[in-house]
């Protein structure tokens, strides 16, 4: 027996909706020999993994909480990789959106309202923009690579972000301690829902919705899809591809700016010498788990999101580092990538013997 | 001038390979319906059919590119099953394919190096200098695909196949990106294989190639095998109705009245910012309102750069480089020229003239969302008026499909060229700038393309083609040019002018003939 990959005549559909579903069941699977052989019960760390956080009230909107800014820099990501743009430095984006958002509240601490919030949103969102045209002036300008450039300004703005927090940003009242002095509740997103629900859930509802119309609906995200399928025939119509680049990048670097000043001025409610935990990254496995489309990554943030709050949890019951998260959601992304050839080409199990008989008489 | 001549009766060997009942089934269209086919050795075998008629699915199976829904194949007598084009390579089968699969960045020996066995690899630039040149098909081993034209590019397929010293080689379309003289050479090629006992699968369109170098003709319509012949004794005239099933009608032409200067271009310099590519050299030319002015040349003598410049895909510092309708254009891009009333079918269709993974519908958006067709209002895309465009172009053009808005790539060659052809004439623009409009489509089709070309032009459009096939630009073109290492040369009336004329031209005689007449005026 010997497996074959034959091009389909056409991308299936079907599988272009089962591919995502079977790259979570391989997952699992494999998470599940992980911990069979780390001689933890399986059943019982997978059920505190993907389980256990959906129990309780708290938990869930914990949940809530987690995904609004995966999706949110999802979203912009997936107009990137439509349009053939491989920005993957949205951590670094979020960095700076984080640090310029927090312009206002530790400058001016005293001025409070919706107004100040309003603004240090608009300010997160600029932060993340002009980040991401940098990579995206030296693509157009030098043809620099911008996978490498987008990541290697994720260090340098974390960076940043550390010098601001350890230096002139820290409380003077803090202990020394390496954080800027905490948000008043003025200088912070309303909770609109529970505990700690904030306004930013709106913003993702509101964010997914218009990407849903850009993409279906307009002529620029009519655009983005024929730049990134076929560049030529974009040119033959008239796109500027040029244009379009900044475009990508401007957009997800907003989105991605506006997750991190949500971040600071939400769950974490001060400026601190980390501001993600990798939110940047995951949004790319999500903008691919979700097939590019907006729906699909909101269900895939919610799943993602799922994975480190077990994450937290199966550490305090189990022991585990928490960086069986970040195998969990690598391997997601290794099997959506190797799952989606699916679409494209389909299995075969071919007989030893048809082939010998080709060879023999060849 | 077939020599060996016909396909000898009362023949007693093994055939090379045979299709026997052969079907295929697509959904719910029959593409083959139990074809019987064989092929001899040193047989030159000709299979002709219309766009659609099931030609590219049965060499499909075949290659092994697509399995059969029944029947069987048998290769010198034995029955195989053929899983891929591996195991057709394997058995002594070679493909040139219509749409060639090579990878632009690499070389051209470095794109032969990847379908051979590693152990054929060594010394691997000699050889294919030498069979290349053997063969009349000349290559450089380490030129980059990207930098080659179409007609050099089916070259390197060429070269890839006989590398491996093929039993049967199967040519689909080999001579519609070649000039006559290159085809000759091709012609030849193919000769000395057959004597050397390789049978050869040639399909074309072009009847009067099948009648010189083919010894025996399948002919297929809708799926089936409708006759089997021998194409010298058959005229140009009774094959094409084998194949269409009906009397085709001539293009009808009546002679050009001609109107103002539509479009013009004054002095036209493109320096190449690619060193092997073509610059354009100090091109000059008027077409006017109601009649079609052909460009002739071999591939790669600066055809794609000029298409560039005339579409605005490369814009020109000089704004009256190009002018269309009196307006100055050089420095305006496509759609800008698009805005000033002309229009554009490039050679490519795929990738180029069409998005592939994009519907119709889409890909009529493409050239037309600004074009005053309200496809597009206040940026929000209308699809609904982009698929009644689609309808009218199938109404209009014929264009075959097996859903009403499929995705580009699944149309066959000569429907999608009909359908970029029909999306762009369909605008009634006032200038049309078209390459290579009937490249591999069937003789039908070909005529509905080149009498609607006529017709625009005769409704007061300016037309100008870009064409290597001389029989399509002397059938439709009220003056001719020829273009020759990005020199062009002046426009003559084509009654004017003979095959032997134009070849001339095109073997670069001519060529800085203005450039000369210049210097003269200078120095006078």
């Amino acid at each position: 027996m010997q497996l074959r990959l034959d091009r389909r005549p056409e991308p299936s559909r079907r599988m272009m909706f089962l591919s995502p579903v079977m790259a979570v069941v391989l997952a699992l699977v494999t998470f599940f020999i992980i911990f069979a052989v780390m001689k933890i019960d399986p059943f019982r760390a997978l059920y505190l993994y993907f389980i256990d956080p959906l129990t309780a009230g708290w938990s869930v909107e914990d949940l809530l909480v987690k995904a609004a800014p995966i999706i949110l820099i999802a979203i912009g990501l997936a107009v990137c990789f439509q349009s053939n743009v491989w920005n993957i430095g949205a951590e670094g984006q979020l960095a700076v959106g984080a640090i310029f958002g927090s312009i206002l509240p530790v400058f001016y601490p005293d001025w409070q309202g919706p107004e100040v919030v309003t603004l240090m949103m608009l300010l997160g969102i600029l932060g993340g923009m002009l980040y991401a045209a940098i990579p995206a002036f030296l693509k157009n300008r030098f043809s620099a690579n911008e996978t490498l450039t987008t990541l290697m300004l994720v260090y340098v703005a974390n960076l940043m972000v550390d010098y601001l927090a350890r230096g002139s940003w820290r409380d003077p009242a803090g202990h020394n301690f390496p954080n800027s002095r905490p948000f008043s509740d003025g200088q912070m997103l309303p909770v609109i829902f529970g505990d700690s629900v904030r306004l930013s859930v709106v913003f993702v509802l509101i964010v997914v919705a218009a990407a849903w119309f850009m993409t279906e609906r307009t002529m620029t995200g009519f655009k983005i899809r024929v730049l990134g399928q076929s560049p030529r025939a974009a040119a033959f119509g008239g796109f500027d591809r040029k244009r379009m680049v900044y475009l990508a990048f401007l957009i997800s670097g907003g989105l991605a700016g506006l997750a991190g000043i949500c971040e600071v001025a939400g769950p974490i409610g001060q400026f601190r010498t980390v501001v993600s935990p990798g939110y940047g990254f995951t949004a790319i496995i999500v903008a691919f788990l979700g097939r590019l489309h907006p729906i699909g990554i909101l269900i895939a943030g919610l799943l993602l999101a799922l994975s480190y709050m077990g994450g937290e949890g199966a550490q305090i019951a189990l022991g585990i580092s928490d960086q069986t998260t970040q195998v969990f959601q690598g391997m997601l992304l290794f099997y959506v990538l190797a799952c989606d050839t699916l679409i494209y080409y389909r299995l075969r199990f071919v007989r030893r013997s048809v082939l010998e008989v080709a060879r023999a008489t060849g | 001038m077939a020599e060996s001549g016909a396909r000898v009766q009362g023949w007693v060997g093994v055939p090379t390979l045979e299709a026997i009942g052969v079907s295929k089934d697509f959904a719910t269209l029959r593409a083959n319906d139990n074809v019987n086919f064989s092929i001899r050795p040193g047989e030159i075998h000709a299979l002709l059919g219309e766009n659609g008629a099931g030609k590219s699915t049965l060499v499909k199976i075949l290659y092994g590119a697509l399995q059969p829904t029944a029947g069987e194949i048998r290769w010198k007598g034995n029955r195989v099953t053929i899983p891929n084009p591996a195991a057709a390579r394997k058995l002594g089968i070679g493909m040139v394919f219509q749409h060639f699969s090579l990878f632009d960045a690499l070389t051209v020996a470095e794109n032969i190096a990847l379908a051979l066995p590693k152990n054929m690899r060594r010394g691997l630039s000699a050889t294919i200098e030498r069979v290349s040149n053997d063969y009349g098909l000349p290559l450089r081993a380490d030129a980059v695909v990207a930098d080659l034209s179409v007609g050099e590019r089916q070259r390197i397929e060429i070269v890839r196949c006989l590398l491996q010293s093929p039993e049967l080689l199967i040519m689909d379309e080999p001579t519609s990106v070649l000039t006559p003289q290159e085809a000759d050479y091709l012609f030849v090629t193919l000769q000395r294989l057959a004597r050397e006992g390789c049978a050869v699968l040639y399909i074309s369109h072009r009847l009067e190639e099948v009648q010189r170098i083919c010894h025996h003709a399948t002919i297929m319509r809708h799926g089936k095998v409708v006759a089997e012949t021998d194409p010298a004794k058959e005229t140009a005239g009774t094959l094409a109705q084998l194949m269409v099933g009906a009397e085709l009608h001539a293009v009808a032409r009546s002679p050009a009245a001609t109107g103002p200067v539509r479009l013009a271009l004054g002095a036209l310099d493109v320096p190449s910012s690619d060193p092997f590519g073509v610059s354009l050299k100090d091109i000059s030319l008027d077409v006017r309102g109601g009649e079609v002015v052909a460009i002739a040349g071999i591939a790669g003598n600066g055809q794609g750069e000029l298409f560039g410049a005339l579409s605005g895909e490369k814009t020109n510092d000089r704004p009256d480089a190009v002018v269309i309708d009196g307006k100055n254009a050089g420095r305006i891009g496509i759609t800008g020229r698009r805005n000033l009333g002309a229009a554009f079918v490039p050679e490519e269709r795929l990738g180029h003239a069409a998005a592939p993974g994009l519907k119709l519908s889409d890909n009529v958006i493409l050239t037309r969302h600004r074009t005053g067709d309200e496809l597009v209002v206040t940026g929000i895309v209308r699809p609904q008026k982009a698929t009644r465009i689609v309808e009218a172009v199938t109404r209009d053009y014929d264009v075959r499909k097996g859903v009403a808005d499929p995705e580009a790539r699944s149309l066959s060659g000569g429907n999608l060229q009909k359908f970029v052809v029909g999306r762009e004439i369909d605008r009634k623009p006032g200038v049309l700038v078209v390459s290579q409009p009937t490249w591999g489509v069937d003789a039908g089709a070909a005529a509905v393309i080149r009498q609607a070309l006529i017709d625009l032009a005769r409704s007061g459009s300016a037309v100008l083609v870009i064409s290597q096939d001389l029989d399509e630009i002397f059938e439709i073109a009220d003056r001719i040019a020829v273009i020759s290492r990005g020199h062009l040369s002046p426009a003559e009336p084509a009654s004017g002018l003979t095959r032997e004329s134009i070849g001339l031209l095109m073997g670069g005689i001519g060529e800085g003939k203005r450039a000369a007449e210049k210097e003269a005026v200078h120095a006078a």
